[in-house]
């Protein structure tokens, strides 16, 4: 009875606190951002909170599409392809009350070229930013740039004034351990100013009152307090008891159990990150395999016969409990190049994979090692542990090796792994970035993230006049060309693109977007 | 005696040295810092550099050689991860884990005590037998899952008490402290109970057992015959003697309520030095983790130094034996 009383004062006690703050978005997530300076640690999280006091001069609304930020247009220089013209918004102003205009962007440009700038290599093509009056800046790049502003949405423009009153002209010395006055705090253009922050503990936010956009966008929310709760347990518990009211990073597991409780709902998207297997199709002889003085995986049919052993609808429904798309090429939805066509192009068939690999003269099947992370994408080992199996049916014995994430992926850049599980997000939404990473043969600094050891020169010499081709048509048309090579050669085998879900209480209204960076200007509360 | 704390602090340093020089050697197999630090755009160069500039290109020997440098004069270093130095972290994150663990020592000893002697002194009665039962289930069932337990029966179903962090927190000083405000006080019973909760079990089944065993005493039958109340022989004789080993366990077990504090703190996302170091692990944060580490051994060296001073002062025969080699 004592308790039942008690129950019903804690839960008469938690309404009227839920009632006093209706407005307030409590947010949960597994990490917090490493720093608030905008140009260091480019990262997922970071970037995520200072998209909510910070902005770029474009950004990316919920459906990826570019949207007027800080510039209200931009194009390139009708008698020039190497300069970009942006028009900036005028009547702009920072937290502290001082104006935005063109000596702000030319700063925060040159702010992020600095050595110890994590954004340095997306902007690595502009050569100036210069100042043509008050509200319009012109980029100059050392060749045409037709997607220039793919690499500028997360690209946040801070006051000069204030970073020059605060010592924070230069951007911190991360490794070195240096925190300026912009690693704590925060003095954007954005919807939401920073009230206060403890690094993992908590970070309060409020609203700007003063924002440029209060009228064009919901504005809803008037606080802001984001926690990291590491521990997906507690994580979704703390979402199921009321604490938190939007929740990213949503366990696959819990996504039933939030969506059947009262009040929460689920939402969901395919997310900017496919997940594949790479093979070292490159080297004469792998150490990973028991096939001497050969490479099995050197033969284009051994590795389409590996492909059409995975069964992608099975992950998807006991693996991956129905979140995630089965992918038949190794490019998110939506980024530029990607089609219907060759996403639907993997295909299940035992008989046929069988027969390849007796045509390929490995019909008594091979043994293979397989490196696969267990702490960095949805269900990563799982994933594996189902291929091992559907591999197995085909004769390729595989022995699956999962390791943390800090373990696995030095195998790949030092090349040390025959076969592998990796995951790609493209945040320019174009092609053009997953043949740099992906396709484009090994060197210094391209292929970086090129396991495979598949070369090619006419092929990489198509790659690298991707960057200057200013035709459009012409561009796209090349893409679609190397694609058609990465499909007919199988350079990996796609298994799905990730979907993304997010849990929100009732009357938090969000679409989730692809890139999972959250914009509370967009959200509703009702 | 002087003599037997110098060998004795000896010992100790060298404990502390292999401490290090074993957790350096282990760095390398939790894995690679630079590919957690650059974004999936770096070049090979920028790997090069950072990797140089970490001082990561040197062998492991020397590695801890520079470490040890640092340490002696108070740096530990810079966390790769957040990039401020370690000692700030730490002395940042000490009051949350020294809080929590003072709360459920505190928790485990009275709590342990009293249910001790409770079941002791009624050892046939319905409830002992309950609580003897009930306590199994402190020292079988692991930590994460009492304390996933006690956020779903208190937070999910009650809705009774919050199932992470600290609540409001108020700084006197450096020191932040959960005590003074009624959500920190909140926040902190759950995971008091779950850190305490096996050390809880551990003194009640050690009263109960040294109580039963004293009972049986003849000075304690001689009292009684004596016809002194039964509160004077419980109390004043017979728990007065048992405490001799409790504070024994009691001091050592103190040292690993705040070493394991780790498991506690990842459940309720409790900012302490314990979830940090969990943090530094998935990051292969090198700086905290060694940091935390020859904290950690540091502490327990001192522990277990006043123990054995203590066992000088109180047992004259090492006095003895000491005097005659």
């Amino acid at each position: 009875m004592i308790l039942r009383n008690l129950m019903i004062a804690a839960s008469a006690t938690a309404m009227m606190a839920a009632g006093a703050s209706a407005e307030t978005l409590r947010w949960a997530r597994a990490g917090d951002a490493l720093t608030l300076d905008p140009h260091s640690q480019n990262e997922g999280p970071s970037h995520t909170i200072r998209h909510q006091m910070y902005e770029p001069l474009i950004i990316r609304d919920v459906t990826g599409a570019f949207e007027p930020a800080l510039a209200t247009e931009w194009g390139p220089k009708a008698d020039d392809p190497n300069v970009w013209v942006f028009k900036l918004r005028e009547g702009v102003k920072f937290h502290d009350g001082s104006d935005f205009n063109a000596e702000d962007v030319v700063f925060s440009f040159e702010r992020a070229k600095q050595p110890n700038s994590d954004m340095k290599e997306l902007i690595g093509s502009i050569t100036e930013v210069r100042a043509v009056d008050d509200y319009t800046i012109e980029m100059v790049t050392d060749g045409p740039n037709p997607i220039l502003p793919s690499n500028l949405t997360n690209l946040f423009i801070l006051d000069k004034g204030w970073a020059e009153a605060n010592d924070t002209v230069n951007v911190q010395d991360f490794e070195g351990g240096e925190i300026t006055y912009a690693t704590t705090n925060a003095n954007g253009t954005g919807p939401y100013k920073l009230q206060s922050r403890e690094p993992d503990v908590k970070t309060v936010m409020v609203r700007n009152d003063d924002y440029w956009g209060i009228d064009q966008f919901p504005m809803e929310v008037t606080e802001i307090i984001y926690t990291p709760i590491q521990n997906a347990a507690t994580r979704v518990a703390a979402m199921l008891s009321g604490e938190v009211n939007f929740l990213q990073d949503m366990p696959v597991q819990d996504i039933e159990r939030v969506n059947s409780a009262d009040g929460l709902m689920v939402k969901q998207a395919p997310q900017n990150r496919v997940i594949f297997f790479g093979m070292n199709q490159g080297a004469d002889d792998i150490e990973a395999d028991n096939v001497d003085g050969k490479n099995p995986l050197a033969d284009v049919r051994v590795r389409q016969a590996m492909s059409m052993a995975i069964n992608r609808d099975a992950i998807k429904q006991v693996v991956m409990r129905g979140q995630s798309q089965p992918a038949g090429m190794i490019a998110p939805p939506f980024v530029n190049g990607w089609t219907a066509d060759m996403d639907g192009e993997s295909s299940t068939d035992l008989e046929k994979a069988k027969a390849l690999m007796a045509e390929a003269g490995y019909g008594d099947g091979f043994s293979l090692r397989l490196d696969c992370p267990n702490d960095r994408y949805i269900n990563d080992e799982a994933i594996c542990q189902a291929a091992v199996g559907m591999l197995g049916q085909i004769g390729v014995t595989v022995n699956l090796d999962a390791k943390p994430k800090a373990q696995h992926f030095p195998l790949i850049t030092d090349s040390k792994t025959d076969f592998y599980m990796l995951g790609w997000g493209v945040p320019t939404y174009d092609s053009e970035y997953i043949f740099n990473f992906l396709v484009h043969g090994r060197e210094d600094d391209i292929g970086t993230w090129n396991g495979t050891g598949y070369q090619d020169d006419a092929l990489d010499a198509k790659i690298k006049s991707l960057a200057s081709n200013t035709d459009l048509d012409a561009r796209n048309a090349d893409i679609a060309d190397i694609w058609r090579v990465v499909q007919d050669e199988a350079l990996y085998i796609p298994i799905h693109h990730q979907v993304l879900n997010w849990g929100m209480a009732d009357g938090v209204g969000i679409e989730v977007d692809a890139e999972d960076q959250p914009k509370v200007k967009y959200f509703t509360m009702n | 005696m002087f003599a037997y704390i110098v060998r004795r602090m000896f010992q100790s340093v060298i404990v502390l040295l292999v401490v290090g020089l074993v957790a350096f050697s282990m760095f390398r197999f939790v894995g690679d810092p630079i590919d957690n630090m650059l974004g999936q755009e770096r070049t090979q160069a920028d790997i090069d550099r950072l990797r140089t500039e970490l001082g990561l290109d040197k062998p492991f020997p020397v590695q801890y050689f520079k470490f040890l440098q640092g340490a002696v004069q108070g740096n530990f270093g810079v966390s790769y991860r957040q990039g401020r130095p370690v000692s700030t972290i730490i002395a940042e994150r000490a009051p949350a884990t020294l809080e929590l663990a003072f709360v459920s020592g505190f928790l485990a000893i009275t709590m342990g005590i009293a249910l001790g002697v409770f079941t002791a002194i009624r050892r046939q009665g319905v409830a002992a037998n309950v609580i003897m039962t009930v306590s199994l289930i402190g020292v079988s069932l692991p930590t994460f899952l009492i304390g996933i337990l006690l956020i779903y029966i208190f937070s999910v179903e009650l809705d009774l008490l919050p199932s992470f962090g600290r609540g409001e927190t108020v700084m006197i000083g450096n020191w932040s402290t959960g005590f003074l405000t009624s959500s920190g006080l909140k926040a902190l019973i759950l995971p008091a109970i779950t850190l305490g909760l096996y050390q809880m079990t551990l003194i009640m089944r050690l009263v109960r057992s040294e109580m039963l065993e004293v009972l049986r005493a003849d000075y304690v039958r001689f009292a009684r015959a004596r016809g002194l109340s039964d509160r004077v022989i419980n109390f004043r004789h017979a728990l007065k003697n048992t405490l001799v080993p409790v504070i024994t366990i009691t001091g050592l077990q103190l040292g690993s309520i705040i070493a394991f504090a780790i498991i506690t703190e990842t459940v309720f996302q409790w900012p302490g030095v314990g979830l940090l170091f969990i943090n530094a692990i998935q990051f292969v944060d090198i700086p905290v983790m060694a940091a935390y580490l020859m904290l950690i051994s540091v502490m327990f060296v001192t522990i277990n130094l006043i123990v054995d001073l203590l066992y000088y002062a109180i047992d004259p025969r090492l006095r003895v034996d000491a005097r005659a080699t």
